[in-house]
């Protein structure tokens, strides 16, 4: 089902590609980015740079960004758990990738491509749900929709554009 | 010269990739050349047409790009690279249409 703007996002835990472990909730951070994403479709490869940038620069507020990925890696090994480890390991990643091998994150924020972006505020409420920005073809476009959710988050404000359509590849369910 | 573009619904890219063709077509003067599409719905359909993402353009029967030995056959989303080095859904447009300036020079030489 989906999530409604304002809405309490579900908890989750789930281990990332270094051994460690994240939850939505508990964090204390201001607001946290959730964006599903994963290693072998184009959009989420076009808007990955800009994803991680915003991370860089909102850290120092607080901000956490946690990379999901959620696809059936039996059907797309370019998924699986080893790749998503070879990934990390070979780039520069500011954020954790975590792994959703049962994909019951994505199901229960109903996500539906890579990527698709999802930002809390500290109270685990669904703020922002949509694409990065508007070009996944135009580096310059920054993640503008990201950043501007985030900054009306981090400022006590409404975010001017809550909902936008999430565009890329659709999530791989298990069978 | 033929040209056939098989896409797969799981990827937003078909219409972008269609108008990129035609496009393409267009500014060389062969705006006359038809673009045939097929669906490739299933594993089995990726399998016999050796499918390794959407979309996948052929010219002639060959792929605009041939496929690197890491890809593998199965519905996805193809991954592409521009000339720039940037990851895209669709050819450059520069490979798209030298590709169909090859295949009509090609045509030209066998009338």
């Amino acid at each position: 089902m989906t999530i409604a703007i304002g809405a309490e996002a579900p908890d989750f835990q789930l281990p990332d590609t270094s051994g460690g472990s994240w939850s939505a909730s508990d964090s204390g951070a201001p607001a946290t980015v959730v964006v599903f994403t994963c290693n072998h479709c184009p959009y989420a490869l076009a808007w990955h740079d800009r994803i991680a940038q915003v991370a860089r620069d909102y850290s120092e507020r607080g901000v956490r960004v946690l990379a999901i990925n959620s696809n059936d890696a039996e059907r797309y090994p370019r998924d699986s758990f080893d790749a998503m480890k070879d990934r990390v390991a070979r780039e520069d990643w500011p954020m954790p990738y975590l792994h959703d091998g049962t994909q019951e994150v994505a199901r229960a924020y109903d996500a539906k491509v890579t990527p698709d972006v999802f930002v809390l505020d500290a109270e685990r409420r669904l703020r922002y749900r949509g694409a990065p920005d508007s070009e996944y073809d135009d580096p310059d476009a920054g993640a503008a929709w990201l950043r501007d959710a985030l900054d009306a988050v981090l400022s006590g404000g409404e975010p001017a554009r809550p909902e936008t359509k999430p565009v890329g590849c659709s999530i791989k369910w298990k069978r | 010269m033929t040209v056939e573009l098989l896409w797969w619904e799981g990827c937003p890219s078909t219409e972008r990739a269609l108008q990129a063709v035609r496009e393409a077509l267009s500014e060389l003067g062969l705006s006359d050349v038809e673009v045939h599409t097929r669906e490739i719905e299933t594993d089995d359909d990726a399998r016999e047409a050796g499918f390794v993402g959407s979309p996948t353009i052929l010219i002639d029967g060959e792929d605009l790009v041939p496929a690197a030995s890491q890809e593998t056959i199965g519905l996805s989303c193809r991954v592409y690279r521009r000339r720039d080095g940037r990851v895209s859904p669709i050819p450059d447009p520069d490979d798209l249409r030298e590709a169909l300036e090859r295949a009509s020079r090609r045509a030209e030489v066998k009338r």
